[in-house]
């Protein structure tokens, strides 16, 4: 073992090593940076040379790319409100608060000093645990997984803060939201109102975008003010954010190896360790605490978690050959193009590439978080210009985003219709990240479920792993119970509600006309899907009905709170966000018929002149770099935009 | 340096028929059709980095060096519907000026075959280049026994369980092969790969599993090694008569035709068997195709078969392809075109006996057009 180390510690300092490393580390930030591109897009660039190359090099470019992809993507997190990746969505809860407090600098500071903790935390931890893990990994049957997907459920409780009844709406509908498109047993199709689009589910990225992006822009076009509220100096930002990091090196250590050890798990994908990591942050900090209004320790954990789990995830993928994460996929894939066959011989005869592979890792999450560190100061300014002028630039990039997904208009229908969910939650507080949560586990709940159900039948839960875990999960419930007793006798406390809910100054529930109509609506959903879903075989259909069970029944009780007059009665204004929000259905529409990018660079010309009322040089300028975008991504990655009339004579 | 005095000292109408002579081929060559496009765009209707996008990959590099031009070959990747989405997207978009090409494997020929509702493509329309075969091997846990009587008496005794993917995926033929043999062996569905499903196995929660030849040897091999596996029997490979024999990868271990054929009573002419034939042949002896529409221009379709048969004798190229997928030929131009139609002939009675053992079976409902 000792061998192996030092000889790819040499192989990993050569002078061709680092050159190839560096390439990967570029492409990585860059990919990483624009969202709705991740290690899919960075491996589409890389692979066409990968054939026919060293092994040893072209795995250190690789591991560049992938290493820093977790770190580039928190730039739109902390900026724009958009998660940049499945992995950094935690990490908008409390990073894009600071960012409108004027505190981008630090968030970002935070947010790069502990991704490099994280992953070099990560590495260090793999470095040993590779050669012992397989029992590990192997101990973790569907019963586990399941239980485990159980425990991220719980963290909506944890989420939700102080309205219980309509986090637990929110997740029913993410839950149901999820169950769109095949089930896992049978493969019968369910829920897709036979639209094709829907066969296949909807797409993560579209619903990330659309829960906490969209509603982000319209709240700030209607404040017509740049997304730092408060124009305190960026001075001393940098140097707080790295103290931040340092006064909390616990909680860096203790996510990093959370992060690590979740990661190695095959399955259980790398969006649940930010939620997991957050809560944990949210659950133990202790003094002062506004998780979901920006505090920085809800930028610190999901971010020490994610850079960690990218290494875990090495774990199956190179011992079993199952990936850890949807990264972890594609870097599988890149293996095999080598000529590697994952297995036991990369801890056996391959042990000096393994551990060329975890030195790069380590080596490159320094390097690329030093890149980012340099430019987070220069990058944060951008908080600073008014947001009617950057609203058309990040307009175009979700859509640019969305489109990725699975390239079909679809994605863009997707997209306004759970934008519109999303616009409402925000505007009446419900929980987003319970919806999500809800979402995400959907697949693998559902799935686990039934293969423990057939591999173990009920003895699935007496396994001592699984009794493990539900006891942590029978803490997460009774947590609340314990807050609301210590509340009792201390200043009540925010705790990760929605963004920007004022939860501290309104302890009783409310209750509004947006309540009104989300609960009619989700009674009227849960009338049509179990409907829908009613036909069905009893293994595909159980899983919706759950699903609709849980939404009726938080509906039910956030209703019925209100009828009883436990919940003060506020008005919600709605009526300004729906116009913003059929401004961009109308956008599609046109970019549909016109063709995307002329109706991207018109529609920021026609915007920032007009509305942000800018001068004709400075919209041609940005609406001109629009298009050089847009055409260079298309010309670099292969990319296919809606190709109207218009793009069609010009492009 | 010293070339151009030399060229000068050629009288003047000399020089011109030099350079009609040099120009010649140029001529010759639009003669002979279209000309070879300077990139080909490969559609993969599956995700980068899954098994047919590494295979397609492994292609581009050798079909590049082998077509005369050297066209650049752009790798298009559109996943989605277990590889439906994009191959509709092909067969409605793709223009046959030889551009063009399709990669598809089992997981498209299969939902073809059953006329999946959302199939809208047909491989009638399309005609191979190139085609893969593999096989695959079925192995069990050890407290099943060590020699293969032994193993399936066992097997028909104690209920186990097989993690598969979906009901209509790779591993259908597998299944159906369980059931022919009369073993207590019950699919559990829901596995995103068959990596999965081995990792079930390694866990002792399914006591059988099926890998094809490239995965078996990487991780199956070590576990039968160690004692953790048995292997219990190969698909085996089709000959040019289109017959079952033992597979060159495994030559030590028994076709699953041969331990049908070994039942008293069984013969090739039942229907299971046909079945199970018909879905070998397009799912494992062609499982991954490279194709292109078949009004692509006659002349130019014969210079890319040409080129992928210029690979069948370049030793590079078969030492790369062995390690790829296996001891096993590719198939190239109209032979592939002859297998690819008679396998993804499936006549309405045999299909409707695949529907009625899903659901009689196992209670699987599948949907056909």
């Amino acid at each position: 073992m000792i061998d192996a180390l030092v000889a790819s510690l040499g192989e990993v300092f050569s002078a061709s090593h680092l050159v190839y490393m560096g390439l990967g580390v570029m492409i990585g930030l860059l990919v990483g940076i624009i969202p709705g591109l991740g290690g899919i897009a960075g491996m589409a660039l890389l692979l066409p040379f990968l054939y026919g190359m060293e092994p040893g090099l072209a795995l250190g470019m690789l591991m560049g790319m992938i290493a820093v992809i977790p770190t580039g993507d928190t730039f739109t997190s902390v900026l724009m409100g958009i998660p940049g990746s499945s992995a950094s969505q935690a990490t908008v809860m409390d990073g894009f608060p600071l960012a409108k407090k004027g505190q981008a600098a630090r968030a970002l500071a935070s947010a790069f000093l502990s991704s490099l903790c994280g992953g070099v935390i990560g590495a260090i931890v793999l470095t040993g645990f590779i050669l012992v893990a397989r029992p590990l990994v192997l101990a973790f049957s569907s019963a586990e997984l399941f239980v485990l997907t159980l425990l991220g459920l719980a963290m909506v409780a944890v989420l939700s803060g102080d309205s219980l009844f309509k986090g637990m709406a929110a997740c029913g509908l993410g839950l149901l939201a999820g169950a769109i498109g095949t089930a896992p047993a049978t493969g019968e199709f369910r829920l897709n109102l036979g639209v094709e689009y829907l066969f296949d589910g909807i797409p993560l990225i579209v619903v990330g975008l659309a829960i906490f992006a969209l509603p982000e822009i319209v709240d700030l076009l209607i404040r017509r003010g740049s997304i730092a509220r408060e124009q305190t100096s960026l001075g001393h930002g940098w140097r707080q954010g790295i103290r931040d990091v340092v006064d909390n090196r616990g909680l860096v250590a203790k996510c990093a190896g959370m992060g690590s050890l979740i990661g190695t798990i095959p399955g259980l994908a790398g969006s649940v360790v930010d939620w997991l990591t957050y809560a944990f942050a949210s659950k133990t900090a202790k003094g002062e605490k506004h998780f979901g209004h920006g505090d920085i320790r809800g930028v610190i954990a999901p971010e020490s978690a994610n850079n960690a789990c990218a290494c875990g995830a090495m774990v199956p993928t190179l011992l079993f050959g199952v990936p850890g994460s949807g990264t972890a996929a594609i870097f599988l894939g890149g293996l095999l193009l080598l000529g590697l066959e994952p297995g036991v011989s990369m801890i056996t005869t391959h042990l000096d590439l393994t551990y060329t592979i975890i030195w790069s890792l380590a080596l490159a999450n320094i390097l690329g978080a030093a890149l980012c560190l340099m430019l987070a100061r220069p990058v944060a300014q951008l908080t600073r210009i008014p947001f009617v002028l950057l609203a058309p630039v990040i307009t175009t990039l979700i859509l640019f985003a969305a489109f990725q997904a699975t390239r079909s208009l679809g994605d863009w229908y997707t997209l306004v219709a759970v934008g519109a969910i999303g616009l409402l939650f925000k505007q009446a507080g419900w929980s987003r990240p319970a919806f999500l949560i809800g979402f995400v586990l959907a697949p693998g709940a559902e799935t686990y479920f039934y293969q423990s159900v057939q591999f173990h039948g009920m003895t699935a839960f007496l396994r001592p792993g699984v009794i493990i875990i539900l006891a942590l999960i029978a803490l997460a419930f009774a947590f609340p119970l314990i807050k609301r007793l210590l509340q009792r006798r201390r200043q009540p406390l925010a705790v990760g509600a929605d963004v920007n809910r004022q939860t501290a100054d309104s302890p009783a529930p409310t209750f509004g006309n947006i309540d009104l109509v989300l609960v009619a609506g989700m009674l009227a959903l849960a009338v049509g899907a179990w409907y829908d879903v009613s036909g069905m075989s009893m293994i595909g259909g159980i899983f919706p009905m759950l699903a609709i069970a849980i939404m009726a029944i938080g509906a039910l009780l956030t209703g019925a709170q209100a009828w009883k007059g436990q919940a003060t009665w506020v008005s919600q204004p709605i009526g300004q966000p729906l116009v913003w929000l059929g401004g961009l259905l109308a956008l599609i529409v046109v970019a549909s018929l016109l063709g995307f990018i002329s109706t991207a660079v018109l529609m920021t010309l026609g915007f920032i002149r007009f509305v942000a009322k800018a001068r004709w040089s400075a919209a041609l300028l940005i609406a001109i770099g629009i298009g050089i975008f847009l055409l260079g991504m298309q010309a670099l990655l292969n990319l296919h935009y809606p190709t109207g009339w218009l793009d069609a004579m010009l492009f | 340096m010293h070339a151009k005095p030399k060229l000068s000292r050629l009288p003047c109408r000399r020089w011109w028929i030099v350079c009609a002579l040099a120009l010649l081929p140029l001529f010759a060559e639009a003669d002979d059709g279209q000309p070879m496009p300077d990139t080909l765009t490969w559609t993969v209707p599956f995700g980068v980095g899954g098994g047919t996008d590494v295979w397609a990959r492994f292609m581009s590099h050798w079909m590049a060096r082998s077509l005369p031009s050297h066209p650049a070959i752009v790798i298009d990747n559109v996943p989605g519907g277990g590889s439906i989405t994009g191959t509709n997207l092909f067969y409605t978009r793709a223009q046959p000026n030889g551009e063009e090409m399709l990669v598809t494997s089992a997981s498209t020929q299969f939902p073809a075959m059953l006329e999946d509702p959302r199939v809208r493509f047909d491989y009638a329309k399309w005609t191979p280049i190139i085609a893969a075969p593999t096989g695959g091997v079925v192995y069990v846990q050890p407290r099943f026994g060590k020699e293969t009587g032994e193993i399936l008496d066992n097997l028909r005794e104690e209920p186990t369980k097989f993690a598969m993917q979906t009901p209509t995926g790779l591993e259908m033929p597998v299944m159906l092969a369980f059931d022919m043999l009369g073993l207590a062996v019950e699919p559990v569905f829901g596995m995103r790969s068959r990596g999965e499903g081995r990792l079930a196995f390694e866990r002792g929660e399914a006591g059988v599993d099926f890998q094809t030849t490239s995965a078996y040897f990487s991780s199956v091999t070590p576990l039968v090694e160690s004692g953790q596996a048995v292997p219990l029997f190969s698909l085996g490979v089709m000959n040019d008569e289109g017959v079952i024999v033992r597979d060159p990868a495994f030559p030590d271990l028994p076709t699953f035709s041969e331990l049908y054929l070994a039942q008293p009573g069984a013969s090739r002419d039942d229907v299971a068997y046909e079945v199970f034939h018909k879905f070998f042949a397009s799912g494992y002896a062609l499982q991954k195709l490279l194709l292109v529409p078949k009004q692509v221009d006659a002349r130019l379709l014969a210079r890319y078969r040409d080129g992928a048969k210029a690979l069948m004798t370049n030793e590079d190229f078969l030492a790369a392809a062995r390690q790829q997928v296996g001891p096993y030929e590719p198939v190239v131009g109209e032979v592939a075109a002859r297998q690819l139609a008679s396998a993804m002939e499936l006549s309405d009675a045999r299909r409707q006996w695949v529907v009625d053992w899903l659901k009689d079976r196992y209670g699987v409902r599948v949907v056909t057009r």
